[in-house]
């Protein structure tokens, strides 16, 4: 019987773990431990819910409901002097608690400070764009959809970004092997052939970069040309072509290459 | 008789009338003043464009997938092939990433070598900036003088970690190697000659009518823009916004070198072509300093981390506990602490951060490359319209865009 894995999340997973390891926690500390951390804190306490918040790597990290995420966003601009939206992503936890967290990495130039909003989302669960409030969001928003399929709505030109945009599925997923589903494997002989074609290529030749040697009208790996048309069944032996001028080497007048020595003694 | 299939449909079938006369004009993917797989559509009024979409992902290789199948020093080799043309900055990046992670402090040596490979790497892509830059505008002597300058770099860099292109010349908690006898001699050399070769350059260009302009008043981004589109580096300074994450959030030993970081308030090509220039000027100032950092130190160019970092070569063939740690890290890969980090380092091309996600596994849970040129190229959409078609090719060469980070 087929050994049982786990289909909720393909991604790779250590060989082996100390079943008594528990892994150390990278150290998050208070809030007031810094004042202007502390300030923005109390700004955004004062008008919206925030569940958690620390500072952790000389960053300060604020949970906050998914539905305030652009109202928090303004008040970041408009108030809180936070100048840049450097970047954000979502992380799948589909597996572990059915949804995704986004992350919102904020950097304000004249405070120096870095700041990451964070909120927890379902899966099916669609966020509010910022795009209108940081312009990068845009392009980072789109990022977000293609990788991991969360909807975002608001947004001017929601359309895959990295991915073509007939692709299917979204290849961050837990649940998205490494090497591609059906859909991806099959991407350009569906596209360019058509379903039925698949038995006629064969999942070994799909690879377009892969070499026969015994074709004869593509290519065939370099030193072992063959003529062109030239008929090959597969178990015949390799023949390899020396380069060679017709004449012999040019300015080499007198060789005789039966009589010329290999030199295995190095220190000859 | 024309043979239909699904990629090359009857054209017979389909109109391109449309009601008003604009064109619609495709630029890329394959075009050589692109910067690589870049893929434009233009909407032409005559030849002014008043819409763009830059379209991405033709060079996607799903590096953060990638990184979540990975043990860390696995996944390090994989940051060279985003900013190829200066691989150590993304190695280093990396690296810096997972020390903060796991709480490592580098050993000093292994500091100055950083700094050394970082600020070659950045004169490396700034000459590679200047000359595809000039040769797109149609200066070719200019391509010719920078690519000779940028090949006794790489030569340097060859001598240091065997590569010109790929370095991979940073390990997590230090450097694999000491510096080869002769390479800061002939460091010096190169950086003696520099300034001459600027100027070389700047002659040639500075007062150049054809390139002025090109140049001149062509691409002009505001701060706000800059700001908005979360624009970094030189692009960030050209338009008038001091901000340099060496300076302003210091790593490595950028706190203890003495330099100026130039910037301009003008947000044209041509501000952002000075500001290059001078910035080469400031790395040979950063360079010398940390060529006379170099006796000081002692020979450490590994962290000492146990838990996360292999013994050296000598620990390990004397000692049998450290072969055993050393076995287990690489086979099973070290296992940073639960936490997240972000952190962003000052490439040549402008903010590289990378956040990692650890859940207390071998492999990343989620690791998101933060790179410069994927805004850059964003703010195309902002950007070209209001232009002409040539300005197009200026404006790509001065946004520095490479696409090795930008479709990752």
């Amino acid at each position: 019987m087929r050994a049982y894995t786990p289909k909720d999340d393909v991604q790779k997973k250590s060989y082996y773990t100390d079943r008594y390891y528990v892994a150390p926690q990278v150290p998050k500390f208070d809030v007031e431990t810094d004042d202007v951390f502390a300030a923005d804190l109390k700004a955004i306490k004062a008008k919206f819910k925030v569940s958690e918040a620390y500072i952790q790597v000389e960053q300060m990290v604020v949970y906050i409901n998914p539905k305030n995420i652009h109202a928090v966003m303004t008040l970041l601009k408009d108030e809180l002097e936070y100048n840049q939206l450097s970047e954000c992503s979502a992380i799948d936890f589909i597996a572990a608690r059915g949804g995704f967290e986004v992350f919102y990495q904020m950097l304000s130039m004249n405070k120096r400070k870095r700041l990451r909003i964070k909120f927890f989302i379902k899966q099916d669960e669609a966020i509010q764009s910022v795009s209108d409030v940081y312009r990068s969001a845009d392009w980072a928003e789109r990022e977000m959809y293609d990788m991991y399929g969360v909807i975002v709505k608001g947004h001017p030109f929601m359309k895959r970004i990295l991915m073509p945009d007939d692709w299917e599925g979204h290849p961050l997923l837990k649940t998205y092997p490494l090497h591609g589903d059906e859909f991806a494997q099959w991407y350009e002989v569906d596209k360019i052939y058509g379903k039925e074609a698949r038995s006629v290529i064969g999942p070994e030749i799909r690879d377009a970069a892969r070499v026969d040697r015994y074709d004869t009208e593509r290519f065939a790996r370099l030193g072992h040309e063959v003529d062109f048309g030239a008929k090959f069944d597969e178990n015949q032996a390799e023949t390899p072509i020396k380069y060679q001028e017709d004449e012999g080497v040019f300015m080499i007048k007198k060789l005789d290459s039966s009589e010329s020595v290999t030199i295995t003694d190095r220190d000859r | 008789m024309q043979q239909p299939n699904r990629l090359r449909p009857f054209f017979e079938n389909i109109t391109f009338d449309r009601d008003d006369n604009e064109l619609v004009l495709n630029f890329g993917p394959q075009h050589p003043s692109a910067h690589g797989q870049l893929r434009l559509m233009l909407h032409l009024q005559q030849e002014q464009i008043v819409k763009s979409h830059p379209d991405i992902g033709y060079l996607h290789r799903g590096m953060e997938k990638m990184a979540e199948n990975m043990i860390y020093n696995e996944f390090l080799p994989t940051t060279d092939r985003m900013d190829y043309i200066a691989a150590s900055s993304n190695n280093y990046g990396f690296a810096l990433a997972v020390e903060k992670l796991i709480n490592v402090e580098v050993p000093r040596r292994a500091k100055v070598i950083r700094m050394l490979l970082l600020e070659t790497n950045r004169l490396m892509s700034h000459l590679f900036w200047l000359a595809t830059t000039a040769l797109d505008i149609g200066a070719m002597t200019v391509f010719l003088y920078a690519f000779r300058e940028r090949e006794y770099l790489m030569d340097l860099v060859e001598d240091y970690c065997g590569a010109r292109l790929t370095h991979s010349a940073v390990r997590i908690g230090g450097v694999p190697l000491d510096l080869p006898d002769n390479f800061l001699t002939d460091l010096r050399k190169f950086l003696d000659k520099l300034p001459e070769n600027i100027k070389d350059y700047e002659d040639l260009l500075d007062q150049n009518r054809i390139w002025k302009m090109r140049m001149e008043n062509v691409g002009t981004i505001s701060k706000e823009m800059a700001l908005d589109w979360g624009c970094s580096g030189p692009m960030l300074r050209a338009s008038g916004v001091n901000w340099d994450i060496r300076k302003e959030e210091p790593y490595e030993l950028y706190d203890e070198v003495d330099f100026d970081v130039p910037f301009s308030d003008k947000g044209d090509n041509y501000a952002r072509y000075k500001l290059y220039m001078e910035e080469m000027r400031q790395s040979a100032r950063i360079l010398y300093q940390v060529i006379d950092m170099y006796a000081g130190t002692s020979p450490e160019l590994m962290a000492h981390a146990p838990k996360f970092i292999s013994p050296s070569k000598i620990e390990m063939m004397t000692q049998n506990y450290s072969l055993q740690q050393h076995f287990v890290l690489v086979t099973q890969g070290m296992r940073p602490p639960v936490g997240e980090v972000y952190v962003p380092t000052e490439s040549p091309k402008g903010e590289l951060g990378f956040y990692i996600n650890s859940q207390g596994g071998p492999y990343p849970y989620k690791l998101k490359m933060r790179a410069p040129s994927f805004w850059h190229t964003g703010i195309l959409t902002d950007l070209l319209p209001g232009h002409y078609i040539p300005d197009v090719v200026s404006i790509i060469g001065t946004t520095n865009i490479v696409f090795g980070e930008i479709d990752r």
